[in-house]
C-alpha cells in the first residue's frame, strides 16, 4: 500500500502563539560546560530580514549520540533531548544556546545540525544543515560538502564569532538571491523523502 | 432589445482566479506539494529559493526524529475550549483522524499541534489587524500525542474565515494549522486543514497553491456524523499522511 502525502502549507503569519514555547532554543542551560550560542540572520531575495520565520534544529549530543527523550517542550534543565525550535524577532534574528555535536558512529556525514525553516510566504518548509569548520578531516570527506562548489559549500558552515557571553557561531539563512544557502532534497535509499 | 448588462471592471481577485488557474495547468507537483515559487500568492516571490534543492541522502541524524511524551503535553492541550475560565463562542466541534506513513503504518506517539483563528476569524496575535472581536475565552493554540493507532483528537471551535493583505478583497476559507512530526526529521510537515464546501477554495491563492485536485482533497475534513457528540459538538475527520522515508518512488529527473 502506498498512500499519497498530505501536502504541505505555509506555516503563515500567526504560528507565533501556536509553535513557539519558552526555552525553545535553550538545548542547554545557561552555565552549562562547552555551551556555544548558535545565531543569525534570515534574509529574503531582496536582502530584507525576514522576521515570521521559524527555524528548528535536531542534533546529537557531543558524545554523537541521538537522543530519543522526551522533554523538549518543558525541559527539566539536565535532559539532553536535541531539539531547538525558534522564531526569527523583529530583525530577522535567532539564537539557540547548545552543544557542538560530537560524530555518530557509522554516519557518512561530518557532525551537523539537521535544519528545518518555515516562513510565512514558503508554501514547503525547507531543509538545510549547520556544519562546524573545526572538523576539517570530516568535513572533507562529507559527501554532500565535497560534492558542492566552494561557494555553496561555504552556506552550510557556521562561522566562529565569540560574543560577551562566550562561544558563538554565525549561521545565516539567505533563501534567495546571492548567497543563497544550500537546500537540501533529503532522499533515503529507497527515494525521495523530502 | 434589453440592453446588455453594464460591464463590471475586473477586479484585483478576477486577475488572482485567473492566475491560480493557469498555474494548474502546469506539471502536476510531485507529492502535490506546492511549488515554493507560485505567483498568486504574492509573498512567495521573494522568499522561494531560486537555485534548485541539491539532492543528498538523509544522515543517520535526519533519519531520527524528537522524541515528545507525557512530560511535554498536558491532557488539556487538547481541548481548545478550556483554556480560559469561561467558554468560548462558536460552533464546538470535534476534529480527530490518523497520522500515517506512506505505507500505511500509524505514527505512533508523536507529536501533533494546532493553531487557529476564532470563530469571528481573528488570532490572538498582535500582528492580526483584522477588526473582528477577540474572544476572551480562545487563545486558540493546542497539542496532543497520537496514541498507538497514530490517532490524535481535539475539541476545538469552527474558525472563521477571515481577510488578508495578498490582493484587494482575499480572504482565506476557514481552516486550522496542523504541525506534525514522523519518525524521521524529513517527515516533518506543516500544513493546513480545511472544511468542506468552502466557496473560498477556488479563490484562496494558498490553498489553490496545490494545483492537483487529488491533493487538494487530502487538505480537506470529512464531515463525520459518528463522530459528532450528541447534545454537544459536530464532528470532523481527517487522516495526515507523512512522506517517507524511503516510500516515495525516485524521481526519475533527480537520480
Ligand atoms: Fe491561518
Amino acid at each position: 500500500m502506498t498512500l499519497d502525502p498530505s501536502p504541505s502549507q505555509t506555516v503563515g503569519p500567526f504560528f507565533a502563539f501556536g509553535l513557539p514555547f519558552d526555552g525553545g532554543g535553550d538545548v542547554v542551560p545557561p552555565g552549562t560546560a562547552g555551551a556555544i550560542s548558535l545565531h543569525g540572520t534570515v534574509r529574503d531575495g531582496a536582502g530584507a530580514p525576514v522576521p515570521d520565520a521559524l527555524l528548528e534544529f535536531w542534533q546529537a549530543g557531543p558524545d554523537g549520540r541521538i537522543a530519543a527523550r522526551a522533554g523538549s517542550l518543558v525541559r527539566d534543565g539536565r535532559s539532553f533531548t536535541g531539539f531547538a525550535r525558534v522564531p526569527t524577532d523583529r530583525s530577522g534574528d535567532y539564537v539557540i544556546r547548545t552543544l557542538r555535536p560530537g560524530p555518530v558512529a557509522g554516519s557518512a556525514e561530518a557532525p551537523h545540525l539537521a535544519v528545518t525553516v518555515f516562513a510565512r510566504g514558503l508554501l514547503h518548509h525547507l531543509f538545510t544543515r549547520v556544519y562546524f569548520p573545526n572538523h576539517t578531516e570530516a568535513n572533507a570527506a562529507d559527501p554532500l560538502l565535497s560534492a558542492l562548489p566552494e561557494e555553496r559549500a561555504a552556506t552550510l558552515m557556521a562561522i566562529p564569532d565569540g560574543w560577551f557571553g562566550g562561544p558563538g557561531y554565525r549561521f545565516d539563512v539567505r533563501l534567495q538571491g546571492p548567497g543563497e544557502t544550500v537546500f537540501l532534497d533529503l532522499i533515503s535509499e529507497a527515494g525521495a523523502v523530502r | 432589445m434589453s440592453p446588455a448588462p453594464p460591464e463590471r471592471g475586473r477586479s484585483e481577485q478576477d486577475e488572482v482566479t485567473d492566475a491560480i488557474r493557469e498555474a494548474a495547468l502546469v506539471a502536476p507537483q510531485r507529492g502535490g506539494h506546492p511549488d515554493r515559487a507560485y505567483a498568486p500568492y504574492r509573498s512567495t516571490a521573494l522568499r522561494s529559493p531560486s537555485q534548485p534543492l541539491v539532492v543528498a541522502p538523509a544522515s543517520l541524524l535526519e533519519q531520527t526524529a524528537p522524541v515528545f511524551g507525557a512530560k511535554d503535553v498536558a491532557a488539556t492541550d487538547a481541548d481548545l475550549t478550556v483554556h480560559s475560565t469561561g467558554e468560548p463562542l462558536g460552533e464546538r466541534i470535534v476534529v480527530t483522524g490518523r497520522v500515517l506513513d506512506r505505507d500505511g503504518r500509524p505514527v505512533r506517539n508523536q507529536l501533533v499541534e494546532v493553531w487557529q483563528a476564532n470563530a469571528s476569524g481573528r488570532y490572538a496575535h498582535d500582528g492580526d489587524r483584522h477588526p473582528a472581536p477577540l474572544d476572551p475565552h480562545f487563545t486558540g493554540g493546542g497539542r496532543c500525542l497520537t496514541d498507538d493507532d497514530g490517532r490524535y483528537r481535539f475539541v476545538t471551535i469552527k474558525p472563521g474565515a477571515y481577510p488578508w493583505r495578498n490582493h484587494h478583497n482575499a480572504w482565506r476559507p476557514a481552516h486550522i494549522h496542523f504541525s506534525l512530526f514522523g519518525t524521521a526529521f524529513t517527515q516533518r510537515l506543516v500544513t493546513q486543514m480545511y472544511f468542506p464546501g468552502d466557496q473560498l477554495f477556488a479563490l484562496d491563492p494558498i490553498f489553490s497553491s496545490v494545483t492537483d485536485e487529488k491533493a487538494q482533497q487530502r487538505l480537506i475534513a470529512r464531515y463525520d456524523h459518528d463522530t459528532t457528540v450528541a447534545e454537544w459538538a459536530l464532528g470532523y475527520q481527517w487522516d495526515i499522511v507523512l512522506d517517507g522515508p524511503g516510500a516515495t518512488p525516485p524521481d526519475p529527473d533527480e537520480v
